[in-house]
């Protein structure tokens, strides 16, 4: 399929915005203006639409089809969601409309989301307060480590130890690292964290380390069942506990994390709380603490005075801002949207219903995929491919099925893995009709050795040289 | 139950499967101590219920004629933006790591690198980050990477808020910042200069600056390129249609807040950090970044590139911690520029800078306003008042005018001068509202 | 298939070093390159940087791996071997010999590393890594 520039026909354009380009030079001397203009597209409005619609039809989508991921929550996204972050109101709203004199009825209705929804995830959480600027999950956790920095640093000490499980996804040691830490591997025992290590490593090290960064129900799909015991030997060291989010879909209304010991969490809005990926992004990524870090939280925060009016107000001793503003604000809308639509009863069936759907996968995956782990899993499991046959084959496989392939080769700990999380919003069709579709991949791919290494075969393309655009770089058009 | 599709029958069928009597028996690895009581939300409500609420939330008390700005801005979106970007192929879909079931995600994000390199005249650009703050911040960890020095030199008149984002940032790392100080709302272009030596790993610059004037900037990259450090600026997209590209002045990585294009400013986000830079950098470049390479057939595919280096595989040692991108905001934009075209991108451009250029002229007029400074400018007109700009911003409130923003609090010192942008959103009728308005402010006091 | 010439000394690691009198050449072993896959990128010190024996003196990428070169001995680097920039496939081809990667002056007087392997040594450590 062609490029948008070559469709480009020199002269043509929308003519959307009509005006002499060359009025410029009234205004600026020639020494800094460009030399020539910019070789975009040149294409009518009908060539754009037609370009992009055939665009979207080469991608896989949660509205059309199955994604098992495991990860990463891939959940329907409610349409009026999408209704409630388009309403112009919203859309004209300039953020810095909010510090300035005399328009503070134009940014009450705005504001009072960003309120409720931190007092939501507070009340959901267990947490004493938020901040929504994260703009993604990965910058969630690089809010939350920064916090867990700052607060040993107002206790006059420097820590430089993050603790972090094998188990965890990549994020977390980037992110400690990038908040200056070094990272030290808790090995994982039988799937878990295990606190006699973690009680080894403090007892060595304790006054080096700043905290520990867990996942839970963690990256296998496996409760922390020692989390109080871990939590009892971090206390003793005064060292913090983190909460990766990723997985909060397995815990909404069973389990409260700041309840439970965790000092900080970060959740990901477009996982748990059905906003869309956009195929990556905008994200969203808040991060809750408990009160002894709320000092420290990014500001402004929105507050409401006695009068039930709205305001900003800076926090002084915070670590400062991560966001422009007050981070995804549509995106934040559209979450804030599926908690009120769901209220508290209808969260607690996500994480029961997303439940029931994993371990009903699993107990019928168990016949066709080696599943290694425990007896009861969370919201997703990990499963090895058969002995002989590759994981990625295997999921290039599916994508001939219309289902997109679930994660693969990740935890690191588990050989050949594929994971699966079906999440609640999938019938019970849905996952008999992946099971029989992996069935038969694995059984056709007994009989024909060939059968997997040639999927997928019926999409746009068939496997990228992926060696290929790795050694030789071509980024834009004009790369040679 | 909304979005779950169980039937009774369905829940018993499967409970019988996985061998549980009930569905909270599958909750039984939570430690019995660590169980939540009931949350206490509120009650659901109907999706009409719940439309009806924001709704309600977001219509404004009334009209307002706004020319506020200060880094983001109200350009004219064509309709045809939200109509293929919403698209629901797009919207909700995943990363795309699975190349096959991606190529209209990932060939949209090839054509969006292109066409950003395109506009500000360099060969390698990521698919996105963030906003324009972290842009910065990810721009100035790609020269501590590559030149393996530590200090950051960092132009005073840079967005002041990007400017604590980097502080934010760099907070745990052997960074040091320094800032050089405006002069006159003007880039101290000679002070830059006279302080970057064989230590400095960047200078971060921004153009045009926050106060709207366009500066010089090519000396003072061959300078940092004379002592080995990166000459980095921060630019806004609309106006690199008609001003000189960061190639052409010698930048070595070129930024920018895309929120103008194609992005609705919606009260802070979500928005687009661009990042671009020259092609000796590229393997610094953090995050998503496409690569077009050919299938087994030999048909042009494209693929997430350059991976082996990110957190899923480096964890600790990864360029950034960076794992999403702003695919659908870098889709707005890529459509944006689509659908402009490089005469329409310059267009608005041109009459934005005209507009902004008959507001200053009408202003001037009036008793006690000066421009702050007389360099070139572009949408953006930084003017002194003779009293407090927040007061001339409260009194145009009773108006229905936002006349723009005042830079006192964050330039302490400057509380007289308040930054007026246009966008050829704006029409001839705004600007004689908003003369009049300033005229009726300044006559009622004087 | 795999091979491990004897004159060499290597790293548990899976780096090699080459002693030519006061001088050492360093590169991955045959079992580094098949376990990485299809390089992509081989990142290297400037020449006069000074490389420490257990410490990175640069990295390898391949599709699907990233990791660390750790230098087999301490030294000055005298010579980087720049056609891997283009030509990184070179280090699967013939990982001990176009593929080297670094020469390095050895300081005077110091030995090399107590616990560099021999061929026989090193062969068995790769047995028990597999």
């Amino acid at each position: 399929m062609n490029t948008i520039f070559e469709d480009s026909v020199p002269g043509r354009g929308a003519h959307i915005v009509e005006g002499d380009p060359e009025a410029v030079g009234k205004t600026i001397p020639e020494s800094l203006r460009r030399s020539a203009p910019a070789d975009l597209p040149q294409c009518s409005e009908l060539d754009v639409v037609r370009h992009f619609t055939r665009l979207s039809r080469r991608n896989f989508s949660v509205d059309a089809n199955f994604y098992p991921l495991g990860s990463c929550t891939m959940k329907y996204n409610p349409k009026f969601a999408e209704h409630v972050a388009s309403l112009p109101g919203f859309l004209g709203l300039h953020p810095h409309l909010a510090e300035l004199p005399g328009f503070g009825a134009w940014v009450q209705g705005a504001l009072s989301c960003l309120f409720d929804t931190e007092r939501y995830l507070c009340e959901i959480t267990g947490m004493d307060a938020f901040t929504l600027q994260p703009m993604a999950g990965a910058n969630g956790e690089f809010t939350g480590v920064s916090l867990m920095a700052a607060y040993h640093r107002s206790l006059g000490r420097r820590r430089t130890i993050m603790l972090i499980p094998d188990s965890a996804h990549g994020t977390n040691p980037a992110s400690a690292a990038l908040a200056g830490f070094d990272v030290l591997d808790v090995p994982s025992e039988g799937g878990l964290v295990d606190p006699e290590a973690v009680a080894r490593i403090l007892s060595e090290r304790g006054e080096d380390v700043a905290g520990l960064m867990m996942t839970c129900p963690n990256t296998l799909g496996l409760m922390e069942t020692h989390l109080p015991a871990i939590v009892e030997e971090l206390r003793k060291a005064d060292a913090l506990l983190y909460y990766d989010g990723a997985n909060m879909n397995a815990i909404l209304g069973k389990m409260r994390v700041g309840d439970a010991g965790f000092d900080v969490v970060h959740l990901n809005l477009h996982k748990t709380f059905g906003t869309p990926h956009g195929g990556g992004g905008p994200g969203s990524g808040p991060v809750g603490v408990t009160a002894r870090l709320a000092p420290l939280l990014p500001g402004p925060r929105v507050v409401k005075g006695n009068d039930g009016v709205y305001a900003l107000e800076e926090i002084p001793g915070s670590i400062g801002p991560v966001a422009p503003f007050h981070g995804s604000f549509g995106v934040i809308l559209k979450a804030l949207a599926y908690i009120m639509r769901l209220g508290g009863e209808g969260l607690v069936r996500v994480a029961e219903y997303a439940t029931l759907n994993a371990n009903y996968l699993k107990k019928r995956l168990e016949t066709v995929l080696d599943v290694p782990y425990g007896d009861l899993c969370a919201h997703e499991f990990v499963a090895s491919a058969p002995e002989g046959l590759h994981a990625l084959d295997i999921a290039k496989a599916l994508l001939d099925r219309g289902i997109h392939a679930p994660t693969i080769y990740f935890p690191l700990i588990v050989k050949e893995c594929l994971m699966a999380e079906p999440t609640e919003t999938e019938s019970k069709q849905t996952l008999d009709e992946y099971v029989d579709a992996l069935a038969d991949i694995v059984d056709r791919a007994g009989k024909d050795p060939a059968f997997l290494p040639a999927a997928p075969t019926t999409l746009p393309v068939s496997r990228p040289d992926e060696t290929t655009a790795a050694r030789h770089l071509r980024l834009t058009l004009d790369m040679a | 139950m909304p979005f779950i599709p169980h039937t009774p029958e369905e829940v018993r069928e499967m409970l019988a499967v996985v061998k549980v009597r009930a569905i909270g028996d599958l909750f039984a690895p939570i430690p019995e101590a660590l169980r939540a009581k009931p949350l206490d939300l509120p009650q659901g409500m109907t999706e009409d219920a719940v439309c009806a609420r924001f709704e309600e939330l977001a219509a404004p008390p009334g009209r307002l004629t706004s020319f506020l700005g200060a880094g983001y801005y109200a350009h004219v979106i064509p309709k045809a933006v939200d109509a293929l970007a919403g698209r629901s192929e797009f919207v909700t879909s995943y990363t795309p790591y699975q190349a096959e079931c991606s190529q209209g995600t990932l060939q949209a994000i090839f054509e969006y690198q292109t066409a950003v390199c395109r506009l500000f005249g360099m060969d390698c650009a990521n698919a996105s980050v963030y906003d324009g703050g972290t842009a910065l911040f990810e721009a100035a960890m790609m020269a501590l990477r590559a030149t393996r020095r530590s200090r950051i030199i960092v132009d005073e008149c840079v967005n002041p808020q990007w400017r604590r984002m980097l502080a934010t940032y760099t907070a745990g790392l052997d960074v040091e910042l320094r800032t050089v100080p405006h002069a006159q709302g003007r880039c101290d272009v000679n002070a830059l200069a006279e302080v970057i030596d064989e230590k400095c790993a960047a200078v971060l610059v921004q153009q045009p600056t926050f106060f709207g004037t366009i500066e010089d900037y090519e000396a003072l990259f061959a300078k940092a390129h004379d002592k080995g450090a990166l000459g980095v600026v921060s630019v806004y997209p609309v106006l690199q249609a008609v001003l000189k590209t960061p190639g052409e002045t010698g930048a070595d990585i070129a930024v920018a807040e895309g929120q103008s294009l194609g992005l609705p400013l919606s009260f802070g986000g979500p928005y687009l950090g661009i990042m671009t830079c020259r092609k000796a950098l590229v393997r610094q470049l953090p995050g998503r970044i496409v690569g077009r390479t050919e299938d087994r057939e030999g048909r042009p595919a494209y693929v997430l590139t350059l991976q082996a280096r990110e957190q899923h595989i480096r964890r600790a040692k990864a360029t950034s911690n960076i794992c999403s991108n702003q695919a659908l905001c870098a889709l707005r934009a890529l459509i944006h520029l689509s659908l402009l075209g490089p005469k329409g991108l310059a267009a608005a451009a041109a009459r934005s800078m005209e507009l902004a250029r008959s507001v200053a002229e009408w202003a001037t007029a009036l008793p006690g306003v000066k421009r702050h400074n007389d360099a070139p400018f572009g949408n953006e007109v930084a003017l002194k008042f003779p009293i407090p700009a927040r007061t001339v911003v409260e009194m145009a409130a009773a108006h229905g005018v936002v006349p723009g923003y005042p830079v006192g609090d964050r330039y302490p010192g400057l509380e007289d001068v308040l930054l007026v942008a246009c966008t050829e959103a704006n029409t001839d009728k705004d600007v004689e509202r908003l003369v009049r308005t300033l005229a009726n402010i300044l006559g009622g006091r004087s | 298939m795999s091979q491990t010439p004897t004159e060499l000394r290597y790293t548990k690691t899976h780096e090699w070093l080459r002693q030519e009198g006061g001088e050492a050449v360093f590169g991955i072993t045959w079992f580094a390159q098949d376990a990485l896959g299809d390089i992509t990128y081989v990142e290297l010190p400037r020449c006069g940087d000074e490389v420490k024996a257990g410490q990175p003196f640069g990295s390898i990428e391949s599709v699907k791996a990233a990791s660390d070169l750790m230098s087999p001995a301490s030294g000055t680097v005298i010579a980087v071997n720049d056609a891997l920039e283009n030509a990184p496939e070179t280090v699967n081809a013939d990982p001990y010999g176009e593929g080297w990667m670094v020469r390095v002056a050895l300081p005077e007087k110091a030995g090399l590393p107590k616990d560099l392997m021999e061929a026989g040594a090193y062969q068995a450590h790769c047995e028990k890594e597999h």
